[in-house]
């Protein structure tokens, strides 16, 4: 178990290309999709968490998934696997090839991968959302969060306050409310 | 993060100039993974050979290692409160939010050209609906990248 856990984060932190998010999509591929360790809910949970802390969210992410699976050891082994690659790439880049930043042909080749990133994203969030349970509500705090963060430049933790405070709001003054009335 | 490893490195300790940095950023940006650790495990090297290098990268992982094991064991102790319950149950429609936002920051200088808008749909539809593996998606997309540009 640790090893597998250990071989997944290592094919995910090889191909996610692009910066920290791209991991996302693929750790909910190979995770919550396919090997079915981890739950939606829970894949979103640690997101959540990853955010709310300092440090990278894809590391962040990866570090509490690992843990979900297997606590310690495997957090041990989710972090190793994600971190190990590109120490590995740039360590040979830093050595051999430093040159290789002004080459056409890696360039070319970051053209393609740089708008499949943005298409994993959105296919990983179109299916997050599919199997969740759909309400306007959320809807209404999903598309709320993309236009404040987009538009307003505002810092993403003080939305996961607001969602989470919000959401405990409701839960303690309206919930009693309504099992009353139904009485 | 990134401004902050510039104002360290540059600024206060003058373990490089501006210029290596920039050309740090680059590398940093094309090899897979995150990028601020990336560029930690770069400037290690520049720094101080190989040695330098894994330093860099252990102090830049181990402040997420201990914060992210100190929050799993507090969820773990309070995962029966229904307070937890609900502040979750309110955080993750922000979350799904906060994914796709990052999607339009990844994308902001990426579609340069019909082409590329092509690739980006092509690849949506692949794995989707067809199921492509994400993994298989990037390889495909920078062979995509070979022939179209």
């Amino acid at each position: 178990m640790f090893f597998s856990l250990f071989i997944t984060f290592f094919k995910i932190g090889a191909f996610t290309f692009g910066g920290g998010y791209a991991m996302l999509p693929i750790i909910q591929k190979e995770l919550v999709e396919i090997k079915k360790l981890i739950s939606e809910e829970e894949f979103m949970d640690a997101i959540a968490l990853a955010q709310a802390s300092p440090g990278s969210v894809a590391l962040n992410t990866s570090v509490y998934v690992g843990y979900r699976i297997k606590g310690l050891k495997g957090a041990v082994a989710s972090t190793l696997g994600s971190v190990l690659p590109s120490f590995m790439i740039i360590l040979l880049i830093a050595m051999y090839f430093f040159r290789f930043r002004n080459n056409d042909f890696v360039d070319s080749i970051f053209m393609g991968i740089r708008p499949a990133i943005v298409a994993l994203i959105l296919s990983a969030v179109y299916q997050m959302w599919k199997n969740s349970r759909k309400t306007y509500i959320k809807l209404f705090a999903s598309i709320a969060t993309v236009g404040l963060v987009v538009f307003t430049g505002l810092n993403p933790i003080w939305i996961v306050i607001a969602g989470a405070a919000s959401s405990v709001i409701y839960h303690k003054l309206y919930w009693p409310f309504q099992e009353e009335r139904e009485r | 993060m990134l401004p902050l490893i510039e104002e360290e490195v540059v600024e206060v300790h003058g373990w490089i100039t501006t210029a290596e940095y920039v050309d740090i950023l680059a590398i940093a940006e094309m090899t897979p993974g995150p990028i601020a650790i990336n560029s930690a495990t770069f400037l290690g090297y520049k720094v101080a050979g190989v040695l330098g290098s894994a330093i860099a990268t252990v102090g830049v992982v181990l402040p997420s290692f201990i914060i992210m094991s100190l929050i799993f064991v507090f969820v773990l102790r309070f995962k029966k409160s229904p307070y937890v319950n609900w502040i979750f149950k309110g955080i993750r429609p922000v979350v799904l939010g906060l994914i796709a936002a990052a999607a339009v920051s990844v994308g902001g200088n990426t579609f340069v050209d019909l082409k590329s808008v092509l690739i980006a749909i092509l690849l949506f539809v692949l794995v989707t609906f067809r199921d492509l593996n994400p993994i298989f998606g990037i390889v495909l997309a920078g062979a995509l990248g070979v022939i179209f540009f």
